[in-house]
């Protein structure tokens, strides 16, 4: 029996890096555990919330890597619209796809040109990049793409964007911004202001919310370069009235992003979800690199595509409320294929191409293609295909917005701009 | 077979004649093993065989009796016990009459031998005459005879536990012991055996302890082998008395004076291994004290707890001068010498466990040594009073240190670059560390660190990290808690200014021909991790730029080719050491969006490099390696799909490795990482993980810290890829299901009832996930089946009344969960059980947020389930 050792560790500081790095390891891994429970959980109680019109109670929502101390107030207040939405930033799969497109307001594309646009409308170039919703809420700032995916999940310096101590930001106060990610500069544009700091301004005109965004925004400090409670720089884009020189500076002015067409809006109209004609999207080669859609692969497919809706009665309808007729699908097809009323199916627009008669659609010559992209929420709209369809054959030119401008007074419309070649 | 002849071959120094012995030997054994065992046992009872064969048949013996590897070591008792009684009784008479050989190799392996037996039988209630027969051995006169008989009871006490032998026979064992360890026991030799014997017979003596009487009488006698003429015996004696420290704390009081005054002289005067072991004595009593405090500041219910009897506040006016003196005896060069353990260490360790144990009482007593030594020429006053200084910085509030520490700070950072002995800048960078260490950052009210310190430090410690190995080992440890310090405090460091000088520092230590002396490229590599983990948003760009730097590194490590087995392990030393400074940069970048974004230009080059990391090696995976693909997972998201293919193998060699557990957890954890990185995409994995995975939870070879893990990965998979669990939910249930009743009645020390929580809290964890992962799809009423005793284990757990909150919080989400998607199906089940009404009302009232709010969640999702 040899004596006992008893050396201890001398000068030796206790800790392991390594074993601290495995510790940390497992910190994250249950961390990461716990969101992905917590929002497998929110999706539950947002679909609950939505059926129910007033819960007794709302289960957290804290789903941030970089939280530590949950928040413990609950939201108690009788659902609003606006309440929907932050409930909904935290949802998943299908359902938010679908949730999030209608949430955002989605400009139609200008296929004539509306009558008083120097008067009633704004001019800006709009980003290139990912369209997103914003929401902050309780220390946190999620982006949701349309198609409802988060782009990013990040403390930010808008009001409840960042968990910061001073506890400035209440637990009821929280925003919603309109806004385009743009990639290169890693900053979001916004281009409009849905909710600020628990005020609601879907009920605002456009010259409201747009004079609101440029006054708060520069002033939350979101326009910062980013630091650690802020990680993503915001900007507002410069807005200008829709008149000779604004549509001018617009189409031409340097911006520091790339442009992807201009958007108009109208002065008047109120932040209204869903495709509406009182915003529109228009863009050529000068202002866009997409004007043209590509396929999956970014590549310009010979013949324009469509995606529509298959109706009970096989009829093909677009996205718009009410919904546009394109055609009814061949029985055969739908059995063969195994189709279901609502499914997305993309066609073709063939040789024959889209006939119109009094300036409503009379027929198409759709070519059946297949099922649309998972990803995708909706069939496009009517607007949608009749600019693609335009730009493909007879495009609505710069020139011919400020000849619009010129002639203000002309109350004539201009449907003649659409040149039929059908 | 003619055994002594083969044995004596066996030993030969000609390697081919060694072999057939040791090949004959084998299949000896394996052709007859009771004749084999007996021949063995024989030859050793032979007094007229030769020294060397019958050592070497003990040896055989012992190693077929016992073996290091647990599931070895079943076997071997598996076999001894189904072996022939006849030949086990003729092998035991062998040992018995070996015991009392006069030659003294013989009857020393021979007491080992029948240790191991004994540790096999007499839990089986075999030889029950053993000790009879051992102890009758002790009044036999050779005085050879007993010494080996008191040496099989030393061992015979450390192979067996004690509530295999009854009272009356250990009363027997003690007396004997206890009379051989007695001044009136004339052999030198009988005695050392007797006080080692006691050593081990001590955790036997229980009631002997509780007796006064008997208390008394052993603590007598201990404490006169203390000053027996034969140092052997005096060393074997203070560490009866270390052990006792901690084994009988609380029956000390009446003898700790005298057993003061007999260390202290020790300490004092007695060579070198037994002053060791006084002071060891003490250091015992720091650790039962620190123990026994820690517990008065938890929540102490004060029955059962042993109380504190302050020995070491009572004794201090007498113990920190003797601890000080012993400072002074240090040894030249032993900073270098990694196996180094003398006075001055040993003293030094006892000031710092003494301060721990009084706090501020120690000030006063030790701030007149440092300032009475810190200037003086002689080297060894100077690093003993910094070494002082150094040992109480932990335990007295940092009120008391900081005014001293703000005195110090400049004349130690002076003592870094100017003086000239390198033992005292050794002590001084270990004592700045431990300034840094324990009084600065956010814990501290007032900073011992200014804008105007902070670049004359830093400048220091850089310098300092030039000096040798071993100074600038401690430099590194001196930034690392530097960095530490400075943690969360906010968007803007004060290191920020000199990051890129400290990191490149670093790197220069890291290439320095000498980095393999003294830890330091270890110590390198740790310390540019925690700069990193501490940077701040300031200083992102310049850990990006790192990237590519340590991938560099990785890939020469990747160049070398036909390596040493040395060479290979230095080669996988330094793989793991970039491997790990690569995953703390993962997960810095990967926690934020932007840094994230630029980092993931790497990404393929990363794993690239990581592959061929795991390629080095033939069976094993690099745990290191493992851990950053984790980070990676969770940076890269979906994409990380592209690496599967490649990176599959690798991940079930991790999870097949039960040798090393560490790596086989950390791949555990990697599938959960990945199965969140991948969700869907993970499916055509599945098949493979899951399989390995309920593999490891039906192996015995598994460490159980393993199993917990593997339950909350199935919860990872099952939310990942959803309804497409289905196909192994009978599986991962059942496995669950057995697991759960395991893990429901407990009854055990603290340890178990820990490991319990965390099975629990693995069981919980993949219920919630399988709930979660079905939910909506039209394949709930899969889980219908499962839910009564998913619910019963709920209830089982809540009346257990042990559980942590950790399991808390988890139990009554998987409540919520179940509501949550059986819904009305399982309305009336849930309402029955006691989980919905009595759990789910403490835990709403529940002071712990995160248990609140499981518990609302639950609460919303019942009452939906019960209303439809």
């Amino acid at each position: 029996m040899a004596p006992h050792d008893i050396r201890r560790p001398f000068k030796r500081a206790a800790i392991s890096d390594q074993q601290k790095r495995r510790e940390l390891s497992l910190l994250r891994q249950a961390q990461n555990r716990r969101d992905a429970q917590q929002q497998a959980r929110c999706l539950a109680s947002s679909i609950l919330s939505l059926q129910s019109a007033a819960p007794e109670s709302q289960p957290e929502q804290s789903d941030i890597e970089l939280e530590t101390v949950p928040e413990a107030e609950q939201e108690s207040e009788a659902f609003s619209k606006d309440l929907d939405v932050r409930q909904a930033s935290k949802l998943r799969g299908p359902e938010v796809r679908k949730w999030f497109a209608r949430q955002l307001m989605l400009p139609e594309w200008m296929i004539d040109v509306p009558d008083r646009l120097a008067q009633d409308w704004y001019v800006f170039a709009r980003p290139a990049g990912k369209r997103c919703f914003v929401v902050s809420s309780n220390g946190t700032t999620v982006s949701r793409q349309r198609n409802g995916s988060i782009l990013h999940h990040f403390p930010s310096a808008l009001p409840a964007g960042a968990k910061i101590r001073d506890g400035s930001g209440s637990a009821q106060s929280y925003c919603i911004l309109d806004c385009i990610f743009h990639e290169l500069d890693q900053t979001y544009y916004v281009i409009d202001m849905v909710c600020w700091n628990g005020y609601s301004l879907y009920d605002c005109t456009a010259e409201f919310r747009f004079y609101w965004l440029n006054s708060k925004l520069e002033e939350s400090g979101a326009c910062n370069a980013p630091s650690h409670y802020h990680k993503f720089r915001f900007s507002a884009v410069p807005v200008y009235n829709c008149d000779q020189s604004g549509l001018h500076a617009a189409y031409t002015g340097v911006v520091p992003y790339a442009k992807d067409g201009l958007l108009f809006y109208n002065k008047h109209a109120l932040y209204q979800t869903g495709n509406t004609p009182l915003a529109l999207v228009w863009k050529d080669e000068n202002c866009s690199q997409y004007v043209i859609d590509t396929d999956g692969k970014g590549e310009i497919p010979s013949q324009q595509q469509v995606v529509l809706e298959l109706q009970d009665d096989r009829k093909l309808v677009t996205s718009d409320d009410p919904p546009v007729l394109f055609g009814c699908l061949d029985g055969d097809i739908i059995e063969k294929s195994g189709l279901h009323t609502e499914n997305l199916l993309r066609f073709a627009i063939g040789d024959g191409g889209l006939s119109f008669v009094d300036g409503k659609l009379e027929k198409a010559d759709l070519i059946y293609l297949g099922k649309s992209n998972r990803a995708r929420a909706f069939a496009d709209s009517y607007s949608k295909v009749l600019f693609q369809f335009m730009v493909r054959h007879s495009p609505l030119k710069i020139d011919d917005l400020l000849a619009s401008i010129n002639s203000a007074n002309d109350q004539e419309k201009t449907p003649s701009d659409i040149e039929m070649v059908g | 077979m003619e055994v002594t002849q083969v044995l004596f071959n066996a030993q030969s120094i000609d390697g081919t004649v060694r072999k057939n012995a040791e090949e004959s030997l084998k299949q000896f054994q394996e052709q007859n093993l009771p004749g084999f065992l007996l021949s063995l046992s024989g030859e050793l009872a032979n007094e007229e065989k030769p020294i060397e064969t019958r050592k070497l048949a003990g040896l055989i013996l012992k190693n077929s009796l016992d073996a290091k590897e647990q599931h070895r070591k079943f076997e071997l008792v598996q076999r001894w016990l189904s072996l022939d009684a006849t030949a086990k009784s003729q092998i035991k008479a062998c040992l018995l009459q070996t015991l009392s050989s006069p030659v003294f190799d013989a009857h020393s392996t021979t007491s080992q031998v029948i240790a191991k037996v004994a540790g096999i039988e007499l839990p089986q209630k075999q030889w029950p005459e053993l000790i009879g027969s051992l102890l009758s051995n002790v009044h036999q006169i050779p005085a050879y005879a007993k010494q080996a008989t008191l040496e099989t009871l030393g061992y015979l006490c450390e192979e067996v536990s004690p509530d295999v032998i009854d009272q009356d026979q250990v009363n027997k064992i003690l007396t004997a012991v206890v009379q051989g360890m007695s001044a009136s026991e004339g052999n030198i030799d009988v005695r050392l055996a007797a006080t080692r014997a006691l050593y081990n017979a001590l955790g036997f003596a229980q009631a002997n302890f509780s007796n006064d009487m008997e208390r008394d009488y052993i603590m007598r006698v201990v404490c006169e082998a203390t000053l027996s003429p034969e140092v052997r015996i005096r060393q074997a004696a203070f560490e009866c008395l270390v052990s006792i420290s901690s084994t009988y704390y609380e029956k000390l009081t009446p003898y700790i004076q005298d057993i003061f005054n007999i260390t202290a002289k020790a300490v004092r005067e007695d060579e070198e291994p037994v002053a060791l072991q006084a002071i060891e004595f003490w250091s015992s009593i720091c650790d039962e004290e620190i123990d026994i405090l820690e517990e008065y500041g938890g929540d102490f219910t004060g029955d059962s707890d042993i109380p504190c009897f302050y020995f070491i506040k009572q004794a201090l006016p007498a113990l920190v001068p003797m601890l000080l003196e012993t400072l002074l005896k240090q040894e030249e060069d032993q900073d270098q010498d990694e196996g180094a353990w003398n006075i001055a260490m040993a003293g030094g360790t006892c000031l710092g466990l003494v301060a721990r144990t009084v706090g501020d009482d120690i000030v006063p007593l030790v701030v007149p040594f440092i300032e009475e030594n810190i200037s003086k020429p002689d080297w060894r006053q100077r690093e003993a009073a910094t070494y002082a200084f150094g040992s109480i910085l932990e335990g007295p509030s940092p009120e008391k240190l900081i005014p001293l520490v703000n005195v110090a700070l400049t004349f130690m950072l002076s003592a870094l670059t100017k003086d000239p002995n390198s033992h005292v800048k050794d002590t001084t960078a270990w004592t700045l560390g431990r300034i840094f260490e324990l009084l600065h950052g956010s814990v501290v009210d007032s900073p011992i660190i200014s804008q105007a310190n902070c670049q004359q430090i830093i400048t220091v410690l850089l310098q300092s990290m030039k000096d040798t190995p071993n100074v600038a080992e401690k430099a590194c440890g001196a930034l690392y808690f530097l960095a530490q310090g400075y943690e969360e405090m906010g968007p803007s460091s004060p290191l920020t200014p000199f990051f890129q000088e400290i990191v490149q520092s670093l790197l220069t230590v890291t290439h320095r021909e000498d980095a393999g002396e003294s830890r330091l490229r270890t110590a390198a590599y740790e310390t540019l991790n925690e700069v990193v983990r501490c940077s701040t948003d300031e200083t992102a760009p310049l850990v990006l730029q790192l990237v590519p730097v340590i991938m560099m590194e990785l890939h020469n490590t990747l160049e070398g080719q036909k390596l040493s087995s040395d060479e290979r392990e230095k080669q996988s030393e330094l793989q793991g050491l970039l491997c790990g400074c690569l995953q703390v940069i993962i997960q810095k970048l990967g926690a934020s969006e932007p840094t994230k974004y630029v980092f993931m230009q790497y990404a393929d080059q990363i794993m690239g490099l990581f592959l061929r990391v795991f390629a080095c090696r033939s069976a094993t995976v690099h745990e290191e390696a493992m851990l950053a693909i984790g980070a990676l997972a969770y940076a890269t998201g979906e994409d990380f799909a592209k690496y599967m293919p490649e990176f599959y193998r690798y991940l079930e060699m991790g999870l097949q490795n039960f040798e090393e557990y560490q790596v086989c957890a950390v791949t555990v954890g990697v599938v959960g990482d990945i199965s969140r990185a991948l969700e869907e995409k993970i499916v055509p994995y599945c098949d493979g993980i899951m399989t390995q995975l309920l593999k490891n939870l039906s192996s015995n070879q598994l460490h159980r810290s393993v199993k917990p893990p593997i339950f909350s990965c199935f919860g990872d998979i099952a939310l990942a890829v959803g309804e497409y669990f289905e196909k192994y939910l009978m599986w991962a249930m059942s496995a669950l299901q057995s697991a759960a009743e395991l893990s429901t009645h407990i009854a055990g020390d603290d340890e178990l009832v820990e490991y319990t929580n965390s099975l629990r809290n693995g069981i919980l964890e993949a219920y919630s996930g399988i709930f979660q992962g079905f939910k909506n799809s039209p394949k709930t009423q899969l889980l219908i089946p499962y839910a009564p005793h998913i619910l019963q284990f709920l209830d089982g757990i809540y009346m257990e009344k042990d559980m942590d909150d950790v399991v808390m919080k988890t139990a009554i989400g998987v409540l919520g969960d179940l509501a949550d998607t059986l819904g009305s199906h399982a309305g009336s089940m849930i309402q029955q059980s006691v989980s919905s009404k009595d759990f789910l009302n403490e835990c709403l009232s529940s002071e712990d947020l995160m248990i609140k709010e499981s518990a609302e969640w639950a609460k919303l999702a019942i009452s939906r389930a019960i209303s439809v």
